[in-house]
C-alpha cells in the first residue's frame, strides 16, 4: 500500500510539520545569536543550510559572540554534531534504497527526524516520519535563520519559554516508546548517564555516553510467550 | 567568523551524519547488533530531555523549565496532540518566569 495514503499517517504528518514549525520559530533566534555574534547574513544562512544541526551552529556561534577562538568554537561544535553519527547507525537500516538518496538522507540525520522515526511502529510510518520531519525541519530552520539574521532582534526564546518546549516535544514524541520495557530501560540508563556527566565533561560529551544504554538490547529476548505472564501468587 | 570556519564545521558535521548510515549500509546486522541500535533513539533522546531541562552548559539547574517539562509530561500522559504538548512546556515555563 502506498504510505502516503493511508489515513493512520495523517497526524504523524501532522505531528512531524509541527515540530519543524517549533524548530522554525528557534531558528530566528538563531539568526539574530549569529549576526549578532559577527557572521554575516550569507555566513549565518550557510551554516543553516550546510551545517544543519541546531544545538553544534548555537554552540559556535556564541563561542565566537563571547570573543572565543575559532578552534574552541569548532571543537564544541563537532562534539556535540558527533551524535549524529550514532543517529546515523539507528537510522541505517530503515533508509536502504540508492546511494543518493542515503546521501541526502544523511543530511536529514538529526534529533528531531531520528526522535519522529522511533516513535512510530510501522516500517512504512518510520520511513515518511524521518523524510517529513527531516523537511519540514530543514525549510522551517532555514526559513527562521534568514528572518532572524535579517531582523536582527527578535524576542528572546526565553521569555516565551522557547527552551522549555524542545524538551517537551522530545519526551512527547519518547513517549510511546516508554511503554516498550526494554526502551524504557535504555531511556532511564541514558537519562541517567547524561545527568550524572554533565558537570564533568564538555558539553555535548554527557549526549554521546548516554548511549551506554543501549546496552540492554544485548540479552536475547526472551521467546513470545502465547499467553501473558501473570505470575501473581 | 570565517568561511573557511563555516566550510569545515558543515562539512564536519556531515561527515558524522553520513559515517553511521555508510558504515550500516546495506549490511544485514547480527541480531544482536539490531536489537541494541533500535534502542539509540531511547536512550539519546531521553539524554536530550535531562540535559535540556536541568542544565546550562556544564552545570545542572534547576528552573521553571523543569515545572513546564512536568506539565507537559502530564499531557503526554493524556495523549494530547504534540503542538498542546510544545504550547504547554512552552507557556507554563514562560508564565512561571514572569511570575518570578
Amino acid at each position: 500500500m502506498n504510505p502516503w495514503r493511508d489515513e493512520r499517517l495523517r497526524p504523524v504528518l501532522a505531528a512531524c510539520v509541527t515540530l519543524g514549525f517549533a524548530v522554525g520559530v528557534f531558528a530566528v533566534s538563531f539568526g539574530v545569536t549569529s549576526v549578532s555574534a559577527g557572521a554575516s547574513v550569507g555566513q549565518t544562512c550557510a551554516m543553516s543550510l550546510l551545517v544543519f544541526t541546531g544545538a553544534s551552529q548555537f554552540a559556535a556561534v556564541s563561542v565566537f559572540g563571547a570573543g572565543g577562538s575559532a578552534a574552541s568554537a569548532f571543537g564544541g561544535a563537532a562534539l556535540l554534531a558527533a551524535r549524529n553519527f550514532v543517529y546515523g547507525l539507528a537510522m541505517a537500516p530503515h533508509l536502504r534504497g540508492s546511494l543518493g538518496r542515503r546521501l541526502v538522507a544523511a543530511q536529514l540525520t538529526i534529533d528531531e527526524s531520528t526522535a519522529m522515526a522511533a516513535a512510530q511502529d510501522d516500517e512504512s510510518h518510520r520511513v515518511a516520519a524521518f523524510w517529513i520531519t527531516g523537511l519540514s525541519v530543514y525549510l522551517f530552520w532555514n526559513v527562521g535563520t534568514l528572518i532572524g539574521a535579517l531582523l536582527g532582534s527578535a524576542i528572546d526564546p526565553k521569555v516565551l519559554g522557547l527552551d522549555a518546549a524542545f524538551p517537551a516535544a522530545f519526551l512527547a514524541i519518547l513517549w510511546p516508546l516508554l511503554r516498550e520495557r526494554r526502551s524504557a530501560m535504555a531511556a532511564l540508563i541514558g537519562a541517567s548517564v547524561c545527568l550524572v556527566l554533565i558537570p564533568f565533561v564538555p558539553v555535548g560529551v554527557p549526549i554521546l555516553c548516554s548511549a551506554v544504554g543501549i546496552l540492554v538490547g544485548v540479552p536475547a529476548p526472551p521467546v513470545a510467550a502465547p499467553v501473558a505472564v501473570e505470575v501473581s501468587p | 567568523m570565517t568561511w573557511t570556519f563555516v566550510v569545515a564545521l558543515a562539512a564536519t558535521a556531515y561527515a558524522f551524519k553520513v559515517l553511521g548510515l555508510v558504515l550500516v549500509g546495506e549490511r544485514q546486522l547480527p541480531p544482536v547488533l539490531d536489537r541494541c541500535l533500535a534502542l539509540i533513539p531511547a536512550a539519546l533522546i531521553a539524554a536530550i530531555v535531562v540535559k535540556d531541562t536541568f542544565s546550562v552548559g556544564q552545570h545542572l539547574q534547576l528552573d521553571a523549565r523543569a515545572a513546564g517539562v512536568a506539565a507537559a509530561a502530564v499531557a503526554a500522559w493524556r495523549k494530547a496532540p504534540l503542538i498542546t504538548i510544545i504550547v504547554i512546556g512552552a507557556a507554563f515555563t514562560a508564565a512561571l518566569r514572569a511570575m518570578t
